[in-house]
């Protein structure tokens, strides 16, 4: 960013302020699958409160979400209702598996639940912890916003087909 | 009813179908043959046991018949309790008699035990998987079952999908 005329204009680049934009509110999709949908819920609360960081709105359709927060061990059942939920979130949108589970599988080591999210998502930020402390999403989020910022996280944009 | 009474009567009148077990606790449990179940349980219904609680099964494995389905039965005005235990004799494919006509409350519990155990219950209306995905192979609550699944099977069909839902890479990136 470029100050001219003595802080009256600036000058910047078009992806910079998109990427911007972007980063400063990145809404969360309501969706718990364990008890780190517990932690996750402390999240927006006044003692940790999101909202200062434009993350306090969550939406209740995918539709109008921004972040999935995988908030738990996903079963193979829940597979193809995750991808659809995925899939129904607008572009740019973003992954955080959150807690061991949602990471690795965790303790599940079994025949019903998938080892990480990252088989069956694009994963951006991992949060280990069981659960992770809201803290530690938070942290995640800001991960994710210097992610955006940069230029990294795509935001799960689909292989267009020529 | 006495669960001596009870056994008396259900022994006499099921000759050979029925017999008693030890009960470690009051409850009063029976074995049952699958080809008298129904009219045990149905005669059970008559003398009052009107609730059937769950259906459970269990699996030991190296005996053999190795499946058994356990059903709780209860009865709310005199708050008794019957227990049977009923051995299908076939290992490789168990059958057992369905109640889900008699009592509604069996029908999801015969389905969970279809699921995790793979016992068929001859006459349900609608036996199918109630808890694992309806593409799952294998009843994962045998003894046999491998304790991880399908592990490599699994992670190969994710491995193909891989790339599903991960964004292009932009000309020049890593």
């Amino acid at each position: 960013m470029e100050m001219i005329n003595n802080g009256q204009f600036f000058t910047t680049t078009i992806d910079k302020f998109v990427r911007w934009a972007q980063k400063s509110s990145i809404w969360p999709l309501t969706f718990g699958l364990a008890c780190c949908a517990i932690e996750m819920m402390n999240l927006v609360g006044p003692r940790y409160d999101a909202s200062r960081f434009g993350s306090e709105v969550m939406r209740s359709s995918p539709r109008q979400a921004d972040l999935l927060i995988v908030s738990g061990r996903l079963s193979l059942k829940m597979v193809p209702v995750i991808q659809q939920v995925y899939q129904q979130m607008p572009e740019p949108k973003w992954v955080i598996a959150m807690g061991a589970c949602a990471s690795s599988g965790g303790i599940f080591d079994n025949y019903a639940i998938v080892q990480g999210v990252d088989r069956v998502l694009p994963v951006d930020v991992y949060v280990p912890g069981c659960p992770p402390t809201p803290d530690a999403v938070l942290h995640a989020i800001m991960k994710l916003k210097e992610s955006i910022a940069a230029g990294r996280a795509k935001g799960g944009l689909m292989a267009r087909e020529a | 009813m006495k669960p001596e009474a009870l056994a008396e009567a259900l022994t006499s009148r099921f000759a050979g179908g029925i017999e008693p077990l030890q009960t470690p606790f009051d409850i009063p449990q029976f074995r049952v043959a699958p080809s008298v179940l129904v009219d045990v349980a149905a005669y059970l219904r008559e003398l009052g046991y009107t609730m059937l609680l769950d259906v459970g099964g269990v699996d030991y494995f190296p005996r053999s018949p190795r499946f058994e389905v356990v059903y709780h039965f209860l009865d709310m005005k005199n708050r008794a309790r019957v227990r049977l235990r009923c051995v299908p004799e076939d290992d490789q494919r168990p059958e057992v008699p369905s109640l889900a006509g008699m009592w509604p409350s069996a029908n999801p519990a015969e389905r969970e035990v279809y699921d995790l155990f793979g016992v068929v219950f001859t006459g349900h209306p609608n036996l199918t998987r109630i808890l694992l995905p309806s593409d799952f192979e294998g009843h994962p609550l045998r003894k046999d079952y491998p304790l991880r699944g399908p592990r490599e099977k699994l992670e190969a069909r994710f491995a193909a999908e891989k790339n599903r839902f991960h964004a292009p890479k932009l000309a020049g990136e890593r």
